[in-house]
């Protein structure tokens, strides 16, 4: 047996059956489930009465278009659309014996915040759900991959879904970063590196020095942002970071079961001396704080940058991406990225929305005020546990009291499907993971950064390297 | 699922890269808990220059006269040809369900994102990756004056100009197979039921604390 990289070892470990055409029966270990992408696969079920493979398999929570304040959720989703959604979700799960976070259950919160923070995401597991940020999940040396409604239907009713080998990619991000430096301005700078469809048909491992010194909440920052690099999942070895992080937690093994587990779980790293189809090498001392200035996530530089000039640009489909994006993002070529005011700031996601993203943003908010011109500053923590800690540990004072709005959790001003959304020609400074046109509300601009990044931006009333504040 | 049917049909040219799934269909679709019906919204936000809303009638609504699908030329357009990175973002079914309503059947793009690509092979829609030097040049004769027309021949893995130009592209067999018989993926899988419960058995002793469910 040659030297196996940890992709090889968790596909090995789940492949059913392999076809004659090449394509392999993958067996799947969990599924997340979320209201906007399933309720046609419980249709399906229905339809063709079948029934789910193994339905502790599943856990369902609705996130993408809950209310954040207090009074809509109690009073009940003002959207009739929404609303039909998310009860479409409780019936399904009812019908169907699925284990649900509904909105009222304290544990309700975005489907990648509670995967792991239920321990529901087990190191070498395979884990699905109907969104592409699954690749979060990988932070736990867990194969995850975000599937279409199609898939989810596959999964409920075989356990399995029909998969190809990918590529690998090793990404190392060696030495340690600066101070003020995070998590999701490695994961920026090595989208800005090989681009948005630099991982097209791979599955990208992270290692070196400076993924190995992130604490979980970082690697999952850093995972969850890998779709936006086009891979199909992002990878983290398994190392006693990620044991700690299982231990006690709801859905984790216990005892003796733990301890064996764990002698497992230590053995899914890359062995030494396998290859990978690339290697990407990145100094994480290069890496300066981010901030995107176009509507893709490879838009992006380094605090200190100008907004690039379409005319210096000599391929031209890349000269006119970069003329739309200033187009629409209100921007001037060659305009320091300190001189971009947003309007709006938006801390949470699946990427930025970890007890330690609250803690940090907290940390440069305490004392400092948001600035007038800031029209709306939100704190949306990823779950109802993660809110109960931060309230905990009195960060939702700190947040409060510097002018920033204390929310219920979900997916927000993310993608705007609830009432958190930019008007149009408003820009944001956003911790999610996505600045596409119309994200964030139709004409909105969003600008990506880390969360202190963004609590930066909101006392500055314009971006400013959080390490000058 | 239709099976895939041999056909000549009208290019429509989309020229813009990293076309991602929301602006294929906005999240304000996304509420829908119904698979069809989104064909009117498809590219809703280029299409449109009023705000669209799910159930909306689409017959008023002023147009962009300046996108490609508003261009009575590729109106009734089957095949869409795109730039690099397409479908990129959400893994939003959704956005095959609205190109399918539409009318779109292929694709051809340099290159596609890894999601919605699969979800067009379990939608009937045919993507097709081409070498982006012949995509430029498909791209210079879209836009010419009388749309381009492509004769698609999926058994023969051809692509057939009007000028009888004829472009081979590559299918994986799996999918193509599946695409001509109008296959659906579960039934198949279903075939291997036994396979999947010894995995499943063997599994369960091998690593049980993954049976530990919610
Ligand atoms: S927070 Fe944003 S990216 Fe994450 S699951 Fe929700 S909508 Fe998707």
């Amino acid at each position: 047996m040659g030297a196996k990289t940890l992709y090889d070892k968790l596909w090995d470990e789940h492949v059913v059956r392999v076809d004659d055409n090449g394509t392999a029966l993958l067996y799947i270990d969990r599924q997340l489930v979320h209201e906007v992408t399933s309720p046609q696969a419980f249709e399906g079920l229905r339809l063709a009465g079948r029934q789910p493979w193994r339905t502790s398999a599943n856990l369902a929570v609705p996130d993408h278009n809950v209310p954040t304040t207090d009074r809509e959720r109690s009073a009940g989703i003002t959207d009739p659309v929404a609303r039909i959604q998310v009860a479409a979700l409780g019936t399904n799960c009812a019908t169907f014996g699925i284990t649900e976070f509904g909105m009222g259950d304290h544990r309700q919160g975005i489907v990648h915040v509670i995967g792991p923070e239920q321990g529901f995401t087990l190191p070498g597991s395979t884990v699905v759900c109907g969104d592409s940020h699954t690749s979060t999940h990988g932070a736990f040396g867990a194969l995850a991959f975000g599937i279409g409604t199609s898939e989810v239907e596959h999964v409920l009713a075989t356990q399995c879904l029909i998969q190809r080998p990918s590529r690998t990619m090793l990404i190392r991000v060696n030495g340690a970063l600066g101070p003020g430096v995070t998590a999701k301005d490695i994961v920026l700078a090595i989208i800005g590196e090989i681009g948005t469809a630099g991982g097209t048909g791979y599955v990208i491992e992270f290692g070196g020095d400076a993924i190995r010194a992130l604490s979980m909440e970082g690697r999952m920052t850093v995972c969850n942002m890998t779709i936006e690099a086009g891979a199909r999942a992002g990878l983290i070895a398994v190392d006693e970071k990620t044991i700690e992080y299982m231990r006690g937690r709801p859905y984790a093994p216990t005892g003796e079961l733990f301890e064996r587990a764990a002698a497992h779980w230590r053995s899914l790293v890359s062995d030494e001396g396998a290859t990978f189809d690339r290697v990407v090498d990145l100094d994480a001392a290069n890496i300066q704080p981010q901030v995107t200035w176009g509507t893709s996530p490879e838009m992006v530089l380094p605090i200190d940058g100008r907004v690039p000039d379409p005319d210096a640009e000599s391929d031209p489909v890349k000269a006119g991406g970069i003329r739309r994006a200033l187009d629409y993002m209100g921007l001037t070529a060659g305009m320091p990225i300190t001189d971009i005011r947003p309007d709006k700031v938006f801390i949470g996601s699946c990427t930025n929305s970890r007890i330690e993203d609250l803690r940090a943003a907290a940390e440069v908010a305490r004392g400092r005020k948001v600035s007038d011109h800031i029209k709306l500053a939100l704190v949306v923590p990823g779950s109802g546990l993660v809110k109960e800690q931060a309230e905990a540990e009195g960060l939702d004072k700190i947040f409060t009291a510097a002018g920033f709005e204390w929310r219920e959790p979900g997916c927000s001003m993310c993608l705007a499907m609830n009432a958190d959304r930019l008007e149009p020609g408003e820009r944001c400074a956003s911790t999610s993971n996505r600045n596409f046109e119309g994200r964030q509300g139709q004409g909105g601009r969003t600008h990506l950064v880390s969360p202190i990044m963004a609590v930066a931006a909101a006392v500055a009333g314009h971006f400013v390297d959080v390490r000058a504040l | 699922m239709e099976p895939f049917k041999n056909f000549t049909g009208v290019v429509a040219p989309l020229d813009r890269a990293n076309v991602d799934t929301d602006a294929i269909i906005p999240k304000q679709f996304l509420k829908s808990i119904k698979r069809t019906g989104f064909g009117p919204y498809l590219f809703d936000e280029l299409r449109y220059l009023d705000h669209g809303e799910p159930e909306m009638d689409c017959t008023d609504r002023p147009l962009n006269p300046t996108f490609v699908l508003n261009d009575p030329r590729y109106g009734k357009a089957e095949i869409l040809l795109a730039r690099e990175n397409f479908g990129c973002g959400s893994s939003r079914e959704h956005a095959p369900w609205a190109l399918a309503d539409f009318g779109f059947r292929v694709i051809l793009a340099p290159s596609f994102a890894d999601i919605f690509f699969n979800n067009c092979f379990k939608n009937g829609i045919l993507p097709i990756v081409l070498d982006a030097k012949i995509v430029d040049a498909l791209f210079e004769q879209a836009t010419g004056g009388s749309p381009l027309r492509i004769a698609v021949d999926l058994p023969a893995q051809t692509l057939t100009l009007d000028d009888g130009t004829c472009i081979p592209f590559t299918v994986e067999a799996g999918s193509k197979h599946c695409l001509i018989e109008g296959l659906d993926d579960i039934g198949l899988t279903l075939k291997h039921v036994d396979a999947i419960r010894a995995y499943e058995e063997r599994r369960r002793s091998e690593a049980p604390w993954v049976f530990i469910g919610a």
